[in-house]
């Protein structure tokens, strides 16, 4: 299977398939289907990349991304979803929201 | 101690003495009736915001859009002469709904040259005017003109477009506005088109959410656990004041005092907020916007945080000091319950470092939005159960006594002037 990710992320390659996600309804799906400890994981892996994730990026123009610094932004869209169950609740769902739903009908593209 | 001076009078409240300082009750929040009401006093009669110029980038864009509350489905189009235009969306013929795609319950949107109906094919010109009749000989004696679509009163303040439903309206969108909300007129709207657009349907009264919004006097403690443990205890003991509240009826206005988290101990902040740069408050580094309308943080706070300008009805423009904006807008379909939309607007990004502090500001928001509109459906379980009906509103929630009064008070003359 070819890599979602540049190269220089290997280490980031095994989180792509799963959190490579174009959109925010998948990637808050994909949270709320997750346990709090897979996320730490992929927390754990990714925090401290950022930094050079966000290095890389910014050499390429923005407004013309290839496709997999696409899915590395979107990675990092993920790791943002991932952090609010990691850093504070331990559980996916923001505490006393029930049933309660709030669906993202737009978003930027990327 | 107050940390904010309030007016003369000693409180908010009182300088505004036609809304009292007693006990409130929410029937008008669990009665069906009640909500009927509203409907033929309210939104049938006030302007009412149904998305902005950017929904309608070129001739031909539209959009349709159904308001249960005014029991009207619209469609808005941009027309050759680059007009946008608001009509019921029904055709003349035998009254099939016109502009629908799949299931004429959803709205739709999308762009075209002309409506054509798709019961006997009828067609519209952007502008309503009637151009097609199928087997024209067959009918008698029509003159086209006079079978155009029905129009909307449609107006654009500031890029944002209203209807207003009644045959003549009292007042143009510019009266009804007001100085408090055109002095905004200035502020980059346009520029601002990087949306993330939420919606969701609440259990609860359309007046209960826009209460949630209204005051902040809930943030501490209903989204105390959004952030670290020491930020939160420093907050519920602070309490929440707001420096500046302004009523102009029929709308009303609150501004708050800034918190410079880039500026505080590790320990206050989620790690993520420093990764990113970004959180509640918005993009830790401000968009440069350039200079500001008047009408934006009227009373000067320093350090000034946010505008809510609470349009009546049922329309939220809240601009942030980091240099963005939402939008809230609550649809009531019934008297318990409502279609709740946020809009949250950024300049579009240029590089990745802002693009992820929008990210995890446009997160953040959603998270908060989660807990206020769960907490909705509680009280609003609580209320119809009616063993209570009078409850206590302090200084910091004038602005929720506001708007019921004042949603009273449109009931009040609507049917005082027509009986
Ligand atoms: S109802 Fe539209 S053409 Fe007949
Ligand atoms: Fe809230």
């Amino acid at each position: 299977m070819s890599a979602l990710l540049p190269a220089e992320f290997a280490d980031l390659e095994p989180f792509a398939a799963k959190w490579c996600l174009p959109t925010e309804p998948e990637r808050y799906g994909t949270r709320l289907a997750s346990t709090t400890e897979q996320m730490q994981v992929f927390y754990d892996a990714i925090t401290p990349r950022l930094e050079d994730v966000l290095a890389y990026l910014e050499k390429l123009p923005y407004d013309a991304l290839p496709d997999d610094a696409t899915n590395l932004l979107c990675l990092l869209y993920s790791m943002i979803q991932a952090s609010f169950p990691v850093e504070i609740w331990r559980q996916p769902k923001v505490p006393d929201t029930g049933a309660t739903s709030f669906d993202c009908f737009v978003e930027p593209v990327p | 101690m107050p940390r904010f001076p309030k007016p003369p009078e000693g409180s908010w409240t009182e300088h505004y003495p036609e809304l009292g300082t007693g006990p409130v009750s929410y029937e008008d929040s669990i009665s069906p009736e009640y909500f009927e009401r509203e409907k033929e006093a309210i939104f049938k009669r006030a302007w009412l915001n149904v998305g902005r110029v950017e929904q309608l980038p070129r001739v031909g864009s539209y959009f349709t859009k159904d308001i249960k509350a005014a029991h009207a489905s619209i469609v808005v189009a941009r027309d050759k002469a680059g007009e946008v235009r608001a009509f019921h969306n029904m055709c003349r013929h035998r009254g099939n709904k016109l502009v629908w795609t799949e299931d004429p319950k959803n709205e739709s949107q999308g762009v075209c040259r002309q409506f054509t109906c798709k019961y006997h094919g009828w067609r519209y010109d952007l502008d309503g005017s009637l151009t097609f009749i199928q087997q024209e000989g067959e009918f008698f004696d029509v003159d086209r003109s006079q079978w155009g679509l029905a129009p909307v009163h449609c107006e654009v303040w500031a890029g944002f477009i209203f209807v207003n439903f009644s045959r003549e309206p009292s007042q143009s969108l510019r009266e009804f506005l007001g100085p408090m909300v055109t002095d905004l007129e200035g502020y980059p709207f346009e520029r601002m088109t990087a949306r993330f657009g939420y919606s969701t349907t609440v259990g609860a009264n359309w007046k209960l959410f826009m209460d949630a919004f209204a005051e902040f006097y809930h943030a501490p403690v209903l989204h105390g656990n959004q952030s670290p443990e020491k930020y939160s205890k420093a907050a519920v003991q602070a309490g929440f004041e707001a420096p500046h509240y302004q009523i102009e009826r029929p709308h009303r206005l609150v501004s708050t005092s800034g918190v410079r988290f880039w500026e505080m101990d590790a320990d206050m902040i989620k790690p993520m907020e420093a990764m990113t740069r970004g959180g509640l408050f918005g993009p830790w580094d401000k968009a440069e916007l350039g200079e500001m309308p008047k009408g934006l943080n009227p009373a000067k706070c320093d350090p000034w945080g946010l505008d809510s300008f609470q349009l009546f009805p049922n329309f939220v423009i809240l601009i942030w000091s980091q240099g963005w904006y939402l939008t809230y807008h609550y649809w009531p379909t019934s008297h318990n319950t409502h279609v709740f939309e946020g809009n949250v607007y950024f300049l579009p990004a240029t590089n990745v470092r802002d693009r992820i502090s929008q990210e995890m500001s446009a997160v953040t928001f959603k998270e908060f939005a989660l807990q206020d509109a769960n907490t909705l459906e509680a009280t609003q379980m609580m209320l119809e159960t009616r063993y209570v009906d009078r409850f206590l509103l302090g200084d910091q929630e004038i602005l929720c006594r506001h708007l019921h009064a004042e949603v009273r008070d449109w009931i009040d003359t609507y049917e005082g002037a027509s009986r």
